[in-house]
């Protein structure tokens, strides 16, 4: 088994992980949690895309579109963090 | 940046972006902008269509930098179709948003925010799906569906009841798990064959489990941001609690952009094998059933509308089953008239239903034959678009659901046949109730002169009403434009 089977297989593990906990818990926060862990997996299974034997270079391809995703996670997570926060204040008026 | 500037592919993604900018950092004259860079996008989409009608597919690689390594946009006859109906649809929907958001003597901050925030959403949605429908790449078609997945979640939310915020966030989680799907098929892919562009994978796909596996991740995402059964549960309560502009962009839209990548994945990049094919046509028609059933059951109107939408993508993922078949190029025909029919008369129906709940104070469908005020041009831009999502002649419904029917009957597929048929029935039976209340006089006691009101904003949805009737005088010309390019294995 390669280096790159390993951390494929990791990731997916990641991404199984995450999936289980998107759906079986409720709680709105752990779900936004449970979605960074998914794409995490995503992430390590993109990176292993990226492995060559070792005298030559990695691929910077799979690099940049885990950068890109990173990015994109970052953003949703805000945009999901300020909709629980608008929902949070609606319930506890101040 | 100066062939950028010229080129009509690379203004369709230009304009409405620094539009969107733009209207962000100036709230005051945002109304205004929409509105102007929707009549802009407007002008190079047709000058797009005349050119690819005349000239052949377009073509161009940003920067110079073509495919494998940059990043390439092209437009062929699909393409085309769905930027024109992103176009027009998205500015007489712009058109009415300006009307319902326009600014009012004292009104709240809520009101405020949705003037304000109304048009850089929607040029922002409109960036991303004129970028998804030229994207030849599919780590770009992944990140062209989170910019429109981030816009449409906003303006799901736009109404800010408690409601539309609940539903929203479940959207944005759909739509987040459906990217990161789609993501993973694009890793899996990108291990397996080491490129990413649609042309370069077409030649190459030879059929290898990883892509298989690859496939199967990228369609479970596509199916859960298209809200095919059973991965709908998001798309009800997020379409029916915003506000109806945006409703109707969200439903006539968005859920397009994922089914136009599914439509082509599935035929020019893989060949998948035919349980596949299948299982995407039976969840069609399990979504067909169970989209119909819960519209007869809703108590109300905008809800109805919404999960008629479950429904009716159920359809078009039919033709799906159809794929490798020799009535697979009459199926795909129908299936992209169905994705414009539906778009058409969806948006326009969502914006009368808009226009009645704000003329009668509710939307409940069985209180509505109490209403005392009736909007007369929105209940008959309802009614027009009725006839079209039914599938009566001439509609452009009509003229799909043959075309669908037509490859179902070449294919010897009865089955579908019969799931066209029924959902037919279905669509008539739970058009009807409304349609029913909007019929009934004898409970109103006022005089009915004085109560038909109407207003500018009935006309947009009369014009897409009318429209989505009369769309299947062009059909012909339609699938001529379809045809250029050979996108979905049409021969022209």
């Amino acid at each position: 088994m390669t280096t790159a089977a390993i951390y494929a297989a990791a990731g997916i593990l990641l991404v199984g992980i995450g999936l289980y906990r998107l759906v079986t818990t409720g709680d709105l926060l752990r779900r936004v949690v449970a979605l960074n862990v998914a794409s995490g997996g995503t992430g390590a299974v993109l990176v292993a895309a990226a492995w060559r034997a070792p005298p030559g270079p990695t691929d910077p391809v799979p690099h940049a579109l885990v950068i890109t995703g990173i990015v994109v996670v970052v953003s949703t997570t805000a945009v999901a963090l300020a909709l629980i926060r608008r929902l949070h204040d609606e319930e506890e008026p101040k | 940046m100066t062939d950028l500037a010229l080129d009509p592919l690379g203004l369709l993604v230009v304009i409405p972006l620094l539009g969107a900018l733009a209207a962000f950092a100036w709230p005051r004259g945002a109304t205004g902008l929409s509105l102007l860079v929707g009549l802009a996008n407007l002008a190079v989409a047709a000058a797009l269509a005349v050119k690819v009608a005349t000239v052949g597919p377009a073509h161009h690689a940003l920067g110079g930098w073509g495919a494998p390594l940059g990043i390439d946009l092209a437009a062929d006859g699909l393409s085309v179709l769905m930027l024109l109906m992103t176009a027009v649809i998205g500015l007489l929907v712009s058109f009415t948003a300006a009307a319902a958001f326009a600014a009012t003597p004292g009104e709240d901050d809520a009101a405020a925010r949705r003037r304000a925030c109304f048009p850089p959403l929607w040029l922002l949605l409109l960036t991303g799906l004129n970028a998804l429908f030229l994207s030849r790449d599919v780590f770009n078609l992944y990140v062209t569906l989170e910019i429109v997945a981030l816009a449409s979640v906003g303006l799901a939310v736009l109404s800010g009841t408690r409601a539309a915020l609940e539903a929203g966030l479940r959207y944005l989680v759909a739509s987040l798990l459906g990217s990161l799907l789609f993501l993973l098929g694009v890793g899996l892919i990108y291990s397996a064959y080491g490129r990413l562009d649609l042309d370069g994978l077409a030649a190459l796909a030879a059929p290898a489990p990883v892509a298989s596996a690859a496939l199967v991740a990228m369609l479970a995402g596509l199916a859960l941001k298209s809200a095919l059964f059973p991965l709908h549960f998001w798309l009800p309560a997020a379409h029916a609690n915003a506000t109806a502009p945006a409703s109707a962009l969200l439903s006539a839209l968005v859920v397009k952009g994922a089914l136009y990548v599914a439509l082509r994945l599935f035929t020019e990049v893989f060949a998948p094998a035919d349980p596949l094919a299948l299982l995407v046509g039976l969840l069609g028609a399990a979504a067909v059933l169970w989209g119909s059933l819960e519209a007869l059951r809703a108590e109300r109107l905008k809800l109805l509308v919404a999960w008629s939408t479950v429904a009716q993508i159920g359809l078009i993922f039919v033709a799906f089953a159809l794929s490798g078949t020799i009535g697979s190029a009459a199926a795909w025909q129908g299936a992209v008239l169905l994705m414009l029919a539906h778009a058409i008369a969806k948006a326009a129906m969502f914006l009368a239903a808009g226009r009645i709940a704000e003329a009668a104070g509710h939307d409940l469908i069985a209180r509505l034959d109490r209403a005392t005020v009736r909007p007369g041009l929105a209940l008959f831009a309802f009614g027009l678009a009725t006839i079209s999502l039914i599938g009566l002649p001439p509609s452009a419904g009509f003229v799909g659901k043959w075309l669908l029917m037509e490859g179902a009957l070449t294919a010897g597929g009865w089955a579908w046949l019969a799931v066209a048929l029924f959902g037919t029935a279905l669509t008539a039976a739970y058009l009807a109730r409304p349609l029913a209340a909007f019929l009934r006089f004898d409970r109103v006691r006022r005089p009915l002169a004085d109560e038909y009101a109407w207003r500018l904003s009935d006309l947009p949805p009369l014009a897409l009403a009318l429209m989505a009737v009369a769309f299947g005088l062009v059909a012909t010309q339609t699938l001529d434009l379809l045809a250029i390019g050979s996108p979905l294995g049409i021969a022209p």
